[in-house]
């Protein structure tokens, strides 16, 4: 009787062992990502996440798919409060930059990532360092105008040629717009980098010497006067850039869709949702970037994917940033999602953008070659941990003046006392 | 007879029969430890006791957050907790109040406060004077024996249900370049007018739009004044063959002038608060035209990159205090009716 107790003794410790053992074989690590997307690429990149659970069964990646309002205005909060996710998709990279976890301890190959993304790692570390590796480009993206070619040949007007100026645009869109009687000749997001796109163009140089921010200059005030005086002839409308007031960004995708637009500058990511949305409605390409006083120059930029060093699992999140900025992976997310690569060796073998359609594919091509003529203000712009001060001072004030709230003289001065007491604001 | 009325049922039917049983029986067992904690410290203070709750409640997500906004207010820096925000005493305070001449927001350093300051005057003063009209004749209307008028009712209180982003969404269908008012101007003949992008209409929009939402609710309040208004005193008036504007002057509005009171009061702290319906429709724009107070608080906070919190709160400190002096106005004016 004593044996048979002692038995069952042993089975069930065996059985609470082995129960116990199985547990912890199974227990999963979650790692949260918060994404925002503007295309396809959410989907796209929810479906790489499963491969990577199938492979990793200790992991679980849970995709938080947010809207771009969240990232820009409350994961900064929620990242200062310790309260954020383990991985962001972000924007304001120079902003979120203290907040990033340095992978190098965690990574399989450190070298890999200085190797294929070497001039943006700058964009995403924190003031100061110069060789975190804090995340990667999910997208390059570059400034640049779409055109509704369809509206040019129905108006008997030809498109200006690849060097062609701003000035030589706004003349050409303002024809075509009074032909076919479409409301919005060229429309601009309401945007301080797409502004900088132009400015950077006329020649602002944007920091003095020693690196600090000097936005008015001759260049900034060229480009100013060029989106102010494109307002009071009608070749802008004032639906962007006058209705709202602050920091408010405001897109012309619906009325480029609908074909009230004749040139819309915006910037690369819009390529998936025209070729998307716009179908065979209309003819549409994508133009290099026409030409200032100083360059012919756009703005690069991009969403990075970046760990948060609040995170309590360092290991897995790196396993994640492994997987997703693995050649093989990241060459399907861009090609899927139709972006520029921010890859340096995807890009340099190029990409096979399979699910692309012909003007996808040729504005995919004008905006990778675009990479190449962007001028190394531009880069260093965004690099700048505080570009996003300067870019909300100039949508704000520049806004202020091209609704009749002032003069373009008090923009300038209210640009620079915002963007200095703000950077002063930042370092008490 | 009136003992007969109050008698409890004893038959155990319907929901508070089988409830008074456990009720009883909790304050069967609350009754001892009240009695001996009002004996120990007395029936007056037993008072304190029973509100206690709802104060902890109160002190928690109203005076607590009340008092971090005013340490945020003295501090500085783009920190998040207050142990991170170096103490700046009343420097943000200092910044707003920074004027050439406080008529003329570009003379100040934070100039979009004082135009949101300036905007939020102009706002309140135009809705709360039409809305307070308005809803006193609808509420008149309403009161009278009209056909449907339990149906108009409904519709003029419909609005009100809604959220204020549907509100505001739906009137910027409305009012946009190709908006349904916009087509039927031109189907008209007319020309196309840019309603958001002028600064004029866009003041005279969000207005209206801030009416069309809200009046139902003070309809209602004016008419539950209107309706306990004896009707004997029209009886009278009637038989004296009183004219219909006097009897209004003389026996309405000076019956309904509490009921007023709080309407005025109300939907002047409303105005001030103003910010969902504006931030959708108008975006503060054109320019600033339409940029409200806690618009700029908001847009201090949060939307910067960096996120002047300091500042924010000594803005929301100031609109307390408005916010605050306004309710005082309420209670005085309230105070001297009733003394009246």
């Amino acid at each position: 009787m004593q044996r048979t107790h002692r038995i069952s003794a042993f089975a069930a410790t065996a059985g609470l062992a082995i129960g116990l053992m199985a547990t912890t074989a199974f227990a999963q690590t979650t790692v949260r990502i918060a994404w925002y997307s503007d295309g396809n690429e959410g989907e796209v990149v929810s479906d790489l996440l499963k491969r990577f659970e199938a492979q990793n069964k200790d992991i679980k990646v849970a995709l938080d798919q947010v809207p771009y309002k969240a990232i820009t205005e409350n994961l900064p909060v929620q990242l200062a409060s310790g309260q954020g996710p383990d991985i962001a998709r972000v924007v304001d990279l120079g902003g979120v930059a203290r907040y990033a976890l340095d992978l190098r301890p965690y990574l399989k190959d450190a070298s890999y990532w200085e190797k294929n993304f070497g001039p943006f790692l700058p964009w995403m570390r924190p003031e100061g360092d110069s060789s975190a590796i804090t995340g990667f480009m999910t997208q390059l993206t570059v400034t640049g105008p779409f055109v509704n070619k369809t509206l040019f040949e129905q108006a008997g007007i030809a498109l200006p040629g690849a060097k062609a100026s701003w000035e030589d645009w706004g003349k050409a869109v303002k024809a075509v717009a009074d032909k076919v009687q479409a409301p919005f000749p060229l429309a601009m997001d309401r945007s301080g980098h797409r502004f900088f796109s132009v400015a950077v163009a006329e020649g602002a140089k944007v920091f003095d010497d020693k690196g600090e921010p000097a936005v008015i200059d001759d260049g900034f005030k060229r480009a100013a006067k060029l989106v102010y005086d494109w307002h009071n002839s009608g070749v802008m409308k004032k639906e962007l850039w006058g209705s709202v007031s602050g920091t408010a960004y405001r897109g012309a995708n619906d009325e480029f869709k609908n074909a009230q637009v004749v040139l819309y500058h915006s910037g690369s990511w819009q390529i998936a949702q025209f070729d998307k949305t716009v179908g065979d409605a209309f003819d549409w390409v994508a133009v290099p970037s026409p030409c200032g006083a100083g360059n012919c120059s756009g703005m690069p930029g991009g969403a990075g994917l970046v760990a948060i060093k609040t995170t309590k699992n360092p290991e897995a999140v790196a396993k994640v940033m492994d997987y997703l900025a693995s050649e093989p992976v990241l060459s399907e997310f861009y090609a899927r999602s139709l972006f520029v690569p921010g890859h340096l060796g995807i890009a340099a073998k190029g990409l096979d953008y399979k699910d692309a359609s012909p003007q996808a594919k040729a504005a995919l091509k004008v905006f990778s070659d675009q990479v190449a003529q962007l001028s190394p203000v531009a880069y260093k712009l965004q690099g700048y941990v505080n570009n996003r001060v300067i870019f909300n001072a100039v949508i704000s004030r520049l806004g202020q003046a091209i609704s009749g709230e002032g003069t373009l003289d008090e923009a300038y001065k209210r640009i620079e006392s915002d963007v200095a007491q703000q950077i002063a604001e930042r370092k008490k | 007879m009136a003992a007969a009325e109050t008698k409890p049922r004893r038959d155990g039917a319907g929901g508070a029969g089988s409830l008074a049983a456990p009720l009883a029986l909790l304050m069967r067992l609350v009754d001892w430890p009240m009695r001996a904690l009002q004996r120990l410290i007395g029936e007056r203070r037993m008072a304190y006791v029973f509100i206690l709750p709802n104060l902890a409640f109160f002190s928690l997500f109203v005076f607590l957050p009340l008092l971090i906004n005013f340490v945020f207010s003295v501090t500085g820096g783009a920190g998040l907790f207050p142990s991170e925000r170096p103490f700046v005493g009343a420097q943000q305070y200092g910044y707003l109040f920074d004027c050439g001449s406080f008529l003329d927001p570009s003379s100040c350093r934070e100039d979009h406060f004082w135009r949101g300051v300036a905007n939020t005057a102009r706002f309140t003063i135009f809705q709360v004077t039409a809305m307070v009209l308005l809803s006193l004749l609808t509420a008149v209307v309403l009161n009278m024996k009209i056909r449907a008028r339990g149906f108009f009712r409904a519709v003029y209180f419909f609005p009100v249900l809604l959220s204020p982003v549907v509100v505001a969404l739906t009137w910027k269908w409305i009012l946009q370049r190709d908006g349904l008012l916009n087509a039927a101007i031109t189907s008209l003949g007319g020309e196309r007018i840019l309603f958001l992008v002028d600064p004029g209409w866009a003041m005279f929009w969000i207005v209206f739009v801030s009416i069309w939402a809200h009046m139902g609710f003070y309809t209602l309040i004016l008419l539950a004044g209107l309706q306990a208004i004896p009707a004997d005193l029209y009886e009278a008036a009637e038989m004296d063959a009183t004219p219909r504007w006097r009897v209004f002057w003389r026996i309405t509005l000076p019956l309904l002038w509490p009921n007023m009171i709080v309407v005025i009061v109300l939907a002047l702290i409303r105005g001030v608060q103003t910010f969902d319906e504006v931030f959708v429709l108008t975006g503060g724009g054109p320019g600033t035209a339409t940029l409200m107070i806690v618009h700029y608080i908001y847009e201090t906070a949060f939307a910067n990159q960096v996120q002047n919190f300091g500042l924010a709160a000594a803005a929301s400190v100031v609109l307390g205090v408005v916010l605050f002096a306004l309710t005082l106005a309420q209670l005085a004016a309230s105070r001297r009716k009733g003394a009246a």
